[in-house]
């Protein structure tokens, strides 16, 4: 085992699933000889040459929709857009294609292919490289969307994003790319795409996040503990759709408090359709309102103001507090 | 520093062979075996009485929505013509005719637009992409098909159809970008019919032909009589070819008419004058096919009336077929089918949601 930053375990699994795999091929802008700009694809065009790590000219249309036509031959390409922000120039191909095929052609065809891309702020970048819109690829229906919170989550997913036969959505929390390192096993991990993970035990309240954000949750969950003997239990969803409903349900009809962290804008956000299942299958069980903190309705602010929008220890604690009725 | 001339290669031809009157070039006559010629016919016409039949089982409300393909069908006969089952076909909407001519079963086109999912199906051996209604979007999808092929070496080729109103989207221009830059195997082939709903083609560019769009890119491009069968086959002969032996991508511009309207729901009196698809009405692609296989001796009045009634009854037989199908089709169930290779908790749950309504409805039917 190694420790790993986030950037070196996504490498390793684009590597070994394309050793293992001839069908596996990484396309997008600036992934070639540049191997990326977060290095995500460093030496790839080098151990595999400019047919499997291949720069595209500048359009994300054409670069989603190629690898569309790219995963109905039978590859199983893993296109990069540079930024999240951008990827709105490609959404048509991923709502009205990549997300139909299978449908439209009555399962004749199906889309195979992984959209990689960094998303949500941290890192003090220019406008449009900060935001959270995984609503936009969660709410449509056909395809799944994939948000890893750490090195080790992030090579298993990505390793069945790629392996999924239907198209992944795969944002990368580009905070946490060099933010910390873990161990990283040499050997193949994968993790079920669909499935949320209880990352931490508790009976008191149910902490439901996943991204960037679950560091300030585990943070406030420590100090929870520390300071209010406060046994929370924290849930990674690590996939955003299709929601794995029932691990938070079941937490929640433990503990009867939720709250839900995401540093994505609260109106129609993920925490939103989290606080809806809770309603319709744990209403009896709840002892609070559902509690949620998130980034606020408005465009993220330019850096020097991110770290007021993103949700924070303190913010977390202070929300928990008021439904743990000890504010 | 005086300005300097560049030298860009710019070569823009115009094909045809068969002219509105039904006069032939000789010397540019593609050399086509009788019975092909024969069997391109009957496709042009099944083509055409087809989309009749459409109209009408639209207009008594049998089927939804679709959008008509007549005067189109040497464009689309005449192309995909030139394909091998093993070559790829991405079409638009529009390319009824086509779709036939690769074996897609027109029960399943009176199905599709008869609003059932089942009708989208695509065959097991068939190597078409499904219909693609946001203009121009599936232009980028053959383009992946021939990067692909490239990068498995194999001999396939993909055209893919749009039409005029589709050279001015983004994916339009992307896609012959790419193609150029990866040297796929494409065959882009515009049907310009002349009117994008109502937007005629003067206005959706000020550039003399659509073709020469290919020229920025680095691709070859070509204009031809897109009512012109013997054409519009010379032209995709010589692009299938050239894609196949490693030659890349081509354009060919199509010059149409669109002799109905955009889809069954659009009124063309509105924008465009009689005159107009009187004069078209001239150009007809059957009537001057119908008279070289005439002139050529390959076909007589008689053998035309007896093609007419053959393919009547093939149509007759889909129709027949399809709404036997439709009367079957009872289970609202199906419309979860081929989500997702599996289908997510959730949707189960939603599924067994609408299950149970049925069921309920199906109670209180029972009980009046």
């Amino acid at each position: 085992m190694a420790k790993m930053t986030m950037v070196q375990a996504l490498n390793l699994a684009l590597r070994q699933e394309m050793e293992k795999d001839d069908r596996v091929v990484v396309l997008g802008e600036d992934v070639g000889v540049d191997g990326g700009v977060f290095r995500i694809t460093d030496g790839l065009i080098d151990q595999f040459g400019d047919n499997r790590s291949f720069d595209t000219p500048l359009a994300e249309s054409a670069i989603v929709g190629m690898s569309i036509g790219m995963a109905i031959y039978g590859l199983r390409p893993v296109c990069e857009i540079q930024f999240s922000g951008f990827s709105y120039h490609n959404f048509h191909q991923i709502e009205n294609h990549a997300s139909r095929y299978r449908w439209r052609s009555q399962g004749r065809y199906h889309v195979p292919m992984v959209l990689r891309a960094p998303y949500s702020g941290g890192v003090r970048a220019l406008e449009h490289h900060s935001e959270s819109r995984e609503t936009y690829y969660a709410h449509t229906p056909g395809i799944k969307m994939v948000i890893p919170s750490g090195p080790r989550n992030a090579r298993s997913l990505l390793i069945s994003a790629i392996r999924d036969p239907d198209p992944v959505i795969f944002f990368e929390p580009k905070a946490l790319y060099r933010a910390f390192r873990e161990e990283v096993p040499e050997d193949e991990e994968t993790l079920p795409i669909g499935k949320s993970q209880v990352v931490r035990q508790g009976s008191d309240l149910t902490m439901i996040s996943y991204g960037a954000m679950m560091r300030p949750t585990l943070e406030a969950a420590s100090e929870l503990e520390k300071n209010d003997g406060v046994q929370a239990e924290v849930i990674d969803l690590l996939t955003i759709s299709p929601l794995d409903d029932e691990t938070f349900v079941r937490s929640v009809k433990k503990t009867g408090r939720a709250m839900v962290i995401h540093e994505a804008p609260r109106s129609f956000g993920p925490g939103a359709e989290i606080a809806a299942r809770l309603v319709e299958k744990a209403f009896f069980y709840l002892e609070a309102p559902i509690s949620r903190v998130t980034g606020f309705d408005i465009i993220i602010p330019l850096f020097s103001r991110e770290n007021s929008y993103i949700p924070n220890v303190q913010r977390i604690l202070r929300e928990a507090k008021k439904i743990l009725n000890t504010a | 520093m005086p300005r300097k001339k560049i030298n860009i290669p710019c070569k823009m031809e115009y094909l045809s062979i068969l002219d509105e009157k039904g006069k032939l070039d000789k010397n540019l006559e593609p050399d086509i075996p009788e019975d092909f010629l024969l069997k391109l016919h009957r496709a042009m016409l099944l083509g055409r009485r087809f989309d009749e039949r459409m109209l009408s089982l639209q207009r008594q409300g049998r089927i939804g929505t679709f959008a008509p393909t007549t005067g189109q069908e040497a464009a689309q006969v005449g192309s995909a013509a030139v394909l091998r089952p093993t070559d790829w076909m991405v079409p638009s909407f529009r390319e009824t005719a086509a779709q036939i001519w690769r074996g897609a079963p027109m029960e399943g086109m009176i199905l599709y637009f008869g609003g059932y999912n089942e009708g989208g199906r695509i065959e097991d051996n068939s190597k078409d992409l499904p219909i693609s209604v946001p203009v121009s979007s599936q232009i980028l999808h053959a383009v992946g098909l021939g990067w692909a092929i490239n990068y498995r070496k194999t001999d396939e080729v993909v055209m893919t159809f749009f039409g005029d109103g589709a050279t001015s989207e983004g994916d339009f221009h992307e896609g012959l970008n790419f193609a150029g830059v990866f040297q796929a195997p494409v065959i882009f082939l515009c049907q310009n019919n002349q009117w994008a709903i109502s937007v005629p083609r003067s206005k959706q560019t000020r550039s003399e032909t659509l073709a020469q769009k290919a020229l920025g890119y680095g691709i070859p491009g070509i204009q031809v009589d897109g009512n012109d069968i013997l054409a519009v086959y010379a032209a995709a002969r010589e692009a299938v070819d050239r894609a196949r032996s490693g030659g890349g991508p081509t354009m060919i511009e199509c010059v149409t008419y669109r002799m109905t309207m955009h889809t069954t729901a659009d009124d063309p009196k509105r924008y465009r004058t009689e005159d107009e698809v009187e004069g078209w009405k001239k150009k007809d692609p059957l009537i001057r096919f119908e008279k070289y296989l005439m002139d050529k001796k390959l076909a007589t009045k008689e053998k035309f009336q007896e093609i007419e009634t053959e393919v009547k009854e093939e149509i007759q037989g889909a129709v027949d077929r399809a709404e036997e199908q439709m009367r079957k089709f009872d289970d609202p169930l199906q419309m979860f089918e081929h989500a997702y290779a599996e289908l997510p908790p959730y949707l189960k749950e939603q599924r067994a949601e609408l299950a149970e309504e049925l069921k309920v409805m199906h109670k209180e039917k029972q009980h009046g």
